[in-house]
């Protein structure tokens, strides 16, 4: 393994991931993270693990909930229309 | 009929228009049941604290002043209501958990031990070992029932304040402005806390590939 040939220490890298995918660092030190990104392996793959974090996560709100049921939606629009019927018109 | 401007949405609402609630109801009722059930221990009790803040809604659309989007307003009366709830089921997070961001749960993102140490010679900083390279699982692998379970379970597992926006940002897909706004983080303290849950999401992956083989 071949250490990359940068200034710009890993350790520091890992805890700068999720400001660098925000776009939330100053222009300067984005520069030298993505330069030490093109000489550094091991980080690349900690930015492609955090990349797989958040699609996984994501994918938890695709579908781990049902949509509305039919009765569920009738029973809360039922309520909704004995509060529409106090209003004012 | 697309209710996506939000004055428009409110003014309906405020006139008992049906379609505007129903647009509502289809919109946000299964994503504020998966928020609710952060709090709760069951899909029932979910369930019902999510009826309560349509309830809520309701009652209170009048008083509405537009500061925020609909959207938020309607997140933090359900989270209201929700911690409340989560509290008499022991299941608590304390509305004061934003105060401790930045220590609640905070670790480095890697064990200290994978980098060199600050007096090497070399490379201090650096790995001392690579990181696996995840990028040859297959993708069936990455998106099975299976790794989404531990991320499941890591997530349950997250310190509150953590959870809560993880839930928001990478679950519900959030913008960062949105869930500052929601639960009242500045830009600095949302970020950290997103870090760390993405961290320890990250560390259970890994376990989670070591263990079971091909990573």
């Amino acid at each position: 393994m071949t250490p990359p040939a940068d200034d710009f220490p890993c350790d520091r890298f890992v805890e700068l991931v999720t400001e660098y995918l925000d776009d939330a660092l100053p222009t300067d030190e984005r520069r030298r993270l993505e330069e030490h990104l093109d000489v550094c392996g091991g980080c690349g793959s900690v930015l492609e693990q955090f990349r797989t974090v958040i699609r996984t996560t994501g994918v938890l709100g695709e579908d781990d909930v049902a949509s509305i049921e039919a009765d569920r939606r009738e029973q809360i629009m039922t309520t909704f229309r004995q509060w529409a019927s106090t209003r004012p018109s | 009929m697309d209710f996506s401007d939000d004055a428009a949405l409110v003014a309906a609402l405020q006139t008992g228009e049906e379609r505007a609630f129903a647009w509502m109801l289809d919109r946000y009722d299964a994503p504020l049941r998966r928020v609710a059930r952060m709090y709760v221990a069951t899909d029932a009790h979910a369930e019902e604290v999510v009826q309560e803040t349509w309830l809520a809604l309701l009652r209170g659309i009048d008083r509405f002043e537009q500061r925020s989007t609909l959207k938020t307003w309607l997140y933090r009366i359900l989270m209201n209501i929700a911690r409340t709830r989560g509290v008499t089921e022991a299941r608590t997070i304390p509305f004061s958990s934003a105060v401790n961001a930045t220590t609640d749960g905070a670790e480095p993102t890697f064990d200290p031990d994978r980098f060199r140490p600050p007096d090497d010679p070399d490379w201090p900083g650096h790995w001392a070992s690579f990181p696996p390279d995840w990028e040859h699982e297959p993708e069936a692998r990455l998106l099975a029932d299976e790794t989404l379970a531990v991320v499941a379970a890591a997530i349950e597992a997250l310190p509150p304040a953590q959870r809560e926006v993880i839930t928001l940002r990478d679950v519900e897909g959030w913008a960062a402005a949105e869930v500052c706004n929601a639960l009242e983080l500045t830009e600095t303290n949302q970020r950290v806390l997103l870090h760390r849950g993405r961290a320890r999401i990250r560390r259970a992956l890994e376990l989670y590939f070591e263990s079971s083989g091909t990573s």
